[in-house]
């Protein structure tokens, strides 16, 4: 709104709404984050530095503390900057969002929630209440990292990963998600999906790395040009599975 | 127009502001508080950031009418008295933090929170807590330095 990029009619302050904040770690596999929980909660909660690693290691990068004590996870997501963390990261770990109208409710994918920059599947009339994140299985390991000019900016590029591994070491499924890497989160479906069933070693993560260059397309930037930005991605790509994979091996 | 009561350095102060007035603009314009000031406008440089029910926050990131039965610190309720500054602040002239001091009040306010949370931090603790909020003049090397003593000066 500072940007004038919305001049809406009406706004409704949303912010007494407690009962959309905060973190419900039920005894489930999947833990859900109510909308208006704030980013400094989310830095702040076991549960969250417990079961879901990838937030857990993102949130540091997200802007500045000032911004994250205010910032909210649903208001993020809403907003669907292809170039912010949370995103990527929902759609890496395959989370699904609730929406709330008048008429009722619906369970939205991530993977069909974010259309395009600054634009999700929410309908003029829909609110989005709550996101159902999969808590961390064991034996996997999950890394975010990204590369930003300073500290607290926009990434040049973002890379979130998640890497389960099966009875024999191998990887059972890979997950890769990307920032500011296209019109929206992008999700490497080829390059995740070429790890699978495979060891995770030198070889096969730099051939994931170069799939997910091929997968994203990034748009440029006077800080950083496309080029730069798909190299980027393949760097990232590389250490970011080489340390989920080592954090895998690490977990019982 | 709304009706808000809201306490700002411990004073309760019932106004009628627009829906669109910035809390940073209220600040200023509407309280005479002109200590906080105003850079950006978009919540990049932090020198408009104050103290919200305890937290720092971005005051040109939020609407006044937000602020309704809340409590806000600035920097004018930062000294003790007109002789007594806050450590914090007596540091910053001991170290000669601050060269033309306009980031220098949103500076205050976020280490104010930074080492009641953590009052033993270490440098790059310190430059991470920083990181929020720019500075043209400094350099910033002083401005650590004066974090430093004034964690120190107030462990004692």
């Amino acid at each position: 709104m500072n940007f004038r990029l919305t001049q809406p009619a009406i706004l409704i302050d949303i912010n007494p709404l407690n009962e959309l904040a905060g973190v419900n770690n039920g005894a489930g596999e999947r833990l859900r984050v109510g909308a208006l929980t704030r980013y400094r909660n989310l830095e702040r909660d076991p549960a969250t530095a417990q079961h879901l690693p990838l937030i857990a290691e993102a949130l540091p990068h997200i802007a500045h503390p000032q911004i994250r004590n205010r910032g909210t996870i649903g208001g993020n997501l809403a907003h669907a900057d292809p170039a912010s963390e949370m995103p990527a990261i929902v759609l890496t770990l395959g989370g699904r969002l609730r929406a709330q109208s008048a008429k009722g409710e619906r369970w939205i994918d991530a993977a069909d929630f974010f259309v395009g920059a600054l634009t999700t599947a929410l309908e003029p009339d829909e609110m989005l209440m709550e996101v159902e994140l999969p808590k961390a299985p064991p034996r996997s390991g999950a890394c975010f990292m990204e590369m930003s000019r300073r500290r607290g900016d926009f990434a040049i590029i973002g890379v979130a990963c998640t890497v389960r591994l099966d009875d024999h070491g191998r990887c059972a499924e890979a997950r890769i998600g990307l920032c500011n890497a296209g019109d929206g989160p992008v999700f490497a479906t080829q390059a995740a999906r070429s790890l699978a069933g495979r060891a995770i070693g030198k070889n096969e993560i730099a051939e994931a790395a170069k799939l997910v260059q091929s997968e994203i397309d990034p748009g440029g930037s006077i800080h950083a040009s496309k080029e730069f930005q798909r190299h980027l991605a393949g760097v990232l790509t590389m250490r970011a599975l080489t340390k989920a994979g080592e954090r895998a091996r690490g977990s019982a | 127009m709304h009706p808000i009561t809201v306490t700002v350095n411990g004073t309760k102060y019932e106004r009628q502001v627009e829906d669109r007035l910035l809390l940073s603009d209220f600040l200023r314009h509407d309280l005479l508080l002109a200590g906080t000031h105003v850079g950006c406008e978009h919540g990049v440089c932090g020198a408009c950031t104050v103290i919200f029910d305890g937290a720092p926050v971005r005051s040109c990131l939020m609407f006044a009418a937000q602020t309704d039965g809340h409590r806000i610190e600035t920097v004018e309720g930062l000294a003790v008295d007109r002789d007594h500054l806050h450590p914090l602040q007596q540091a910053m002239r001991d170290c000669h933090g601050l060269q033309c001091g306009y980031c220098t009040p949103g500076i205050l306010m976020t280490m104010k929170v930074f080492l009641e949370e953590t009052p033993n931090p270490d440098e790059a603790q310190i430059r991470e807590a920083l990181s929020g909020n720019l500075c043209r003049c400094t350099g910033y090397q002083h401005i650590v330095e004066a974090v430093k003593l004034a964690a120190e000066r107030m462990r004692k």
